[in-house]
This record gives C-alpha cells, sequence and structure tokens, in this order.
C-alpha cells in the first residue's frame, strides 16, 4: 500500500471506528466522547499553529471564546438558530486570530507567548466587563429548545456524538489535507528554519498569519460547537487553563502529528477522570504521569510512535 | 551588462562600521570572488545585497531594478539565491523534501529537483533525511537548493569551508560547469578555489574596497599582501 492510501486508511479508520463505537459505549463514555472529541478539534487547531508553524501561543482561549461566544451571543441576543450562530462564532474565530495576528507576528519566541497571553486576558476581562450581555463568570444556558438544528436536537445524546464526530472529522481531515499540500509543508519549514524559509522566497510572515487565523479558526468552531453541543457558554472558557489545556493535549499526543491532538486529548481527560476516581489529590496523580511522560515519550504518544516505528505517520 | 551594483553602500553598527561606502559591480555572466580577512565585511556586504541586513546608506541594483527597499523574499524572486555560511539545510526533513521546497517556490517540479541533486552528486541520498547527511554533504545540498532556482546571481558564502580536499576538487568542477550558465559571486577563503574558479576578485578590508582585479593581479597587490600578512 503506498503511503498516501495508508495515510487515508487510517484516518478514515479512526472515523468509522468513532462511528461504530456510537453504538456500543455505555452512555458515561459515550458522552466523554462526544466531549473528548469537540476539545481535540480545538487541539487540533492548536496544532497548525504550535505542532507545524512552530509558534507557541498561550492565548488559544481566545479563539475558543470567540467562537463560543460568538454564537451564544448571537442565539441569546439575535435569537438565531444554531445554524447561523455556529457561522457567526466560527467569523469570530476567524476575525479575532486575525486581529491578533497582525498584532502579535511583530514578535517571536518568548514576546510571541506573552503578547498572546496578554490578549487571552484582555478578552477574558472583557467578557466580564460586559457582564450585562455575557453574564459575566456565571455565564447562560443556551436552552434546549434553541439547539434544534436542521429540525435535530443537538441535546440529545445520539445526536450530539454525531454531531460531535462531524466537528472532529472535518478537522481532522482538514490538517491532514493542510499539511500534505505545499503551505502546509513550507509551515513546517519555517518551524524548522525560518530564515532559510525567507532565503527561499518565501513571505515567512505571510505563511505565520495563514497559520494563525487557520488555527483561530478551528479553535472557534470547537468553542462554538462546545456550546451548542454542551447547553453553556462561560467566562472560564475564556481563562488562561484553556490556553494551556490544548498545550497539554498537543504535547502529550505529539506535537506535529496528526492524531497527536486526538491521542492527547483521549489521554489527560481519561487521566484526570480515572485519577480523580481514586483520590481527591487527581492532579497529584495525573502530574506524575505527565511528568513520566516527558521524561519517556518526549515528543508525545504519536511523535514517540512515529520516531520509533511508523515513519509514515503525516 | 551590469547584474548588481551598488552605491555608497554602507553599514553601521552603533559606532562600529562594518561596510563603508562601498561601490561595487558585477557585470553578468562572471564568477566574482570576494575576499578580505576575517572581519573585512564580507558576509556583511552579501548580507545587504540579499536583503538580511538593511543598509545604514546606499542603494543596490540588480538586473537595472532598485531593489534598496525589496524584503529578503522578493529579491530571491527576483533572481538571486543564497546559500548559507553555516550550513542551514533542514536537518528534520529528507533531502528531496529540502531542495522541493527551493523548486516550488520557483514552480518547478521534481525533475528539477532530481537534476539540482545529480549535478551536486546527491542522487544516491535523495529520501535520507538531511540531518543525517555529513557534513561535506550538507553543503553540497546547500549550492543543490541553490541551483534548483535556476537564479541569474548564486551567491555563495564560503562553499568549501569545512570540506575535504577531494570535495573541494569536486565543488570546484561543479562551479566551473555552471560558469557559463549564471552569474556567482563567491565569499570564499580558500585561495586555490579563488585563483582557480573567480574571473575576477574583490579585496575587502575594514568595510571598504581594496582593491579588484584578475586573480593575478590581486595576488600581485602589495595592499593586499599587506592587509593579509597584517602589516598593513
Amino acid at each position: 500500500m503506498s503511503r498516501g492510501a495508508r495515510i487515508w486508511a487510517l484516518h478514515g479508520g479512526l472515523i468509522a471506528l468513532l462511528f461504530a463505537l456510537q453504538f456500543v459505549l455505555p452512555a458515561y463514555h459515550h458522552g466523554n466522547l462526544a466531549r473528548i472529541m469537540v476539545l481535540a478539534s480545538y487541539a487540533i487547531g492548536y496544532n497548525i499553529l504550535f505542532g507545524y508553524t512552530g509558534l507557541l501561543s498561550l492565548g488559544h482561549a481566545l479563539f475558543f471564546a470567540a467562537g463560543m461566544y460568538g454564537m451564544g451571543l448571537s442565539v441569546q441576543h439575535l435569537g438565531l438558530s444554531p445554524a447561523p450562530a455556529l457561522l457567526i462564532g466560527i467569523a469570530a474565530g476567524a476575525v479575532v486570530s486575525l486581529a491578533l495576528a497582525l498584532l502579535a507576528l511583530r514578535t517571536t519566541g518568548v514576546a510571541f507567548m506573552i503578547v498572546t497571553l496578554m490578549f487571552a486576558q484582555a478578552g477574558y476581562l472583557a467578557i466580564l466587563y460586559f457582564g450585562k450581555y455575557t453574564r459575566g463568570d456565571e455565564g447562560f444556558v443556551i436552552q434546549t429548545a434553541e439547539r434544534v438544528l436542521w429540525g435535530v436536537d443537538l441535546s440529545d445524546p445520539t445526536n450530539r456524538y454525531f454531531a460531535a464526530l462531524a466537528l472532529f472529522a472535518v478537522c481532522l481531515l482538514l490538517s491532514l489535507r493542510l499539511v500534505r499540500r505545499p503551505f502546509g509543508r513550507t509551515l513546517v519549514a519555517i518551524r524548522e528554519n525560518e530564515a532559510r524559509v525567507t532565503m527561499l522566497g518565501y513571505d515567512t510572515w505571510a505563511h505565520k498569519l495563514g497559520a494563525m487565523v487557520i488555527s483561530g479558526t478551528i479553535s472557534a468552531a470547537a468553542g462554538a460547537f462546545y456550546g451548542v453541543l454542551f447547553g453553556y457558554v462561560g467566562a472560564s472558557f475564556a481563562a488562561v487553563p484553556y490556553s494551556i489545556l490544548p498545550l497539554l493535549y498537543v504535547l502529550l499526543g505529539g506535537a506535529g502529528t496528526i492524531l497527536g491532538p486526538f491521542v492527547g486529548t483521549l489521554f489527560m481527560f481519561y487521566l484526570i477522570d480515572l485519577s480523580s476516581g481514586i483520590t481527591t489529590a487527581h492532579m497529584l496523580i495525573a502530574g506524575v504521569v505527565l511528568v513520566l511522560l516527558t521524561l519517556f515519550a518526549p515528543q508525545g504518544l504519536v511523535g514517540t510512535l512515529r520516531a520509533r516505528v511508523f515513519r509514515w505517520l503525516p | 551588462m551590469t547584474l548588481l551594483s551598488t552605491r555608497g553602500l554602507s553599514k553601521h553598527f552603533d559606532g562600529l562600521v562594518a561596510v563603508d561606502d562601498v561601490d561595487f559591480d558585477l557585470p553578468q555572466g562572471e564568477v566574482r570572488a570576494l575576499i578580505g580577512p576575517n572581519g573585512a565585511g564580507k558576509t556583511t556586504l552579501v548580507g545587504m545585497i540579499c536583503g538580511r541586513i538593511e543598509p545604514s546608506s546606499g542603494t543596490i541594483h540588480f538586473g537595472g531594478r532598485d531593489i534598496s527597499r525589496l524584503p529578503a523574499h522578493r529579491r530571491i524572486m527576483a533572481g538571486m539565491a543564497y546559500t548559507f555560511q553555516i550550513t542551514s539545510v533542514f536537518q528534520g526533513l529528507p533531502v528531496r523534501e529540502n531542495v522541493a521546497l527551493a523548486a516550488r517556490r520557483h514552480k518547478r517540479g521534481p525533475d528539477a529537483v532530481e537534476e539540482a541533486l545529480a549535478r551536486v552528486g546527491l542522487e544516491g541520498r535523495i529520501d535520507q533525511e538531511a540531518g543525517d547527511l555529513s557534513y561535506g554533504h550538507q553543503r553540497l545540498l546547500e549550492i543543490a537548493m541553490g541551483l534548483v532556482q535556476v537564479p541569474r546571481l548564486l551567491i555563495l558564502d564560503e562553499p568549501t569551508q569545512g570540506l575535504s580536499e577531494g570535495e573541494i576538487a569536486d565543488f570546484k568542477a561543479l562551479v566551473r560547469a555552471l560558469a557559463g550558465e549564471t552569474t556567482i559571486l563567491l565569499i570564499e577563503h580558500n585561495m586555490s578555489v579563488v585563483m582557480e574558479l573567480a574571473d575576477r576578485v574583490t579585496v575587502l578590508n575594514f568595510g571598504s574596497v581594496l582593491a579588484e582585479g584578475t586573480p593575478a593581479q590581486v595576488r600581485g597587490d602589495a595592499h593586499v599582501q599587506a592587509a593579509y600578512l597584517g602589516t598593513g
């Protein structure tokens, strides 16, 4: 089998497996997996900027929240149905990520991390400041009646699972296609050696701008879906932990791998889930496992597999 | 026809004058060597020519166009190719992808990639990771990345540094074969390479042009000898 065929078989196979799992999983894991698929889509967005382009953002919660609030506020205040509201959320993410990219890409390295962190904090504080519309910390609930997309009730677990799977499949295949095309391969080259890419005639600034907008827009799509599928929009999704989470997911799963974000999200989610079943100090167990993983698999789970066994993984 | 010319090109780093009022002309088709003691300003001068360093003052014309204000990537697209002094290939990517990145921007396909690699003798290593190549082979890969762009001006920054005698002989043969096809600006320390390959030589010292002429003229120049021996 050629490399291309193997790649499509693997990723198509994962989507088919997730589809089949819906019919066999017990309710609890079924619900978890829906959430994991949405968060993994967020991590896929993050991975495009961090894993493939080599830009470490500490402010992706801004994009996740832009999607979530773009969707939520237009349902709440404009009375829109989910389809246009989701589109507004995704568009909000594109606009916000373009604006932040224009500012933040004037910096590199640590300064880039600080600028993205600061703007995300500004976004979080703006949500609190405009509490009259956003209900601040408390957030607001998207009513069941408002979560019907083309006649499909997204608050129903089965429908929710399929909607999450659809989002995940689109994000996964989009990122796979992106990194196999010239644009994505140039991003990898920028990650490896930006000065050299410039001296081959590429406008690296424009490429990084494109990567940041794609990354932010996918993250916003995940945020918008999260709000619709789980029926809640709140300021905590714009706070620092939600900027760190995708970084952790991607590092654990493998930065710069297509499956890494999903594997990392799945692993991290169940690590916290299982360890909180054992003790209330569950973050202690999670922390120790994370330290061990960084020690013994510094390239993440999929990254290590790729380095050792499956060289053909994208 | 003059392919490249600079007028009054200078670069100051705070108080330090790295390049001072250089007028430099390079006719099309020539192989020009740029030599000078360490710290003479060779890499700074070339850095300004290809857009990596912003000049403090002066102008640069390339192919009849004023490119003084163009960013580096647009100068590359205008027909310059630059190979780095310190080997700067994409270590984590296969040899083929390294050259393909250089080729793609110039709308050249897989055949051109294989041809460029064959010219430097790396066709057998096309699927290896660049970081696994020996140092000498990485230097050759740099040159292949320059060749595949079919540049009007090929700038080679100390291409033979760290190469073995045999590899240097191969490099000389390669440049001789290229000499008819493109204009080459060669920054070089190895005098046998300079004397054998260059049509003309420009000598920089303390940021200024000290001498310019054929290899034989430059070798006989008393100022040049003094600069190299450190008594000037």
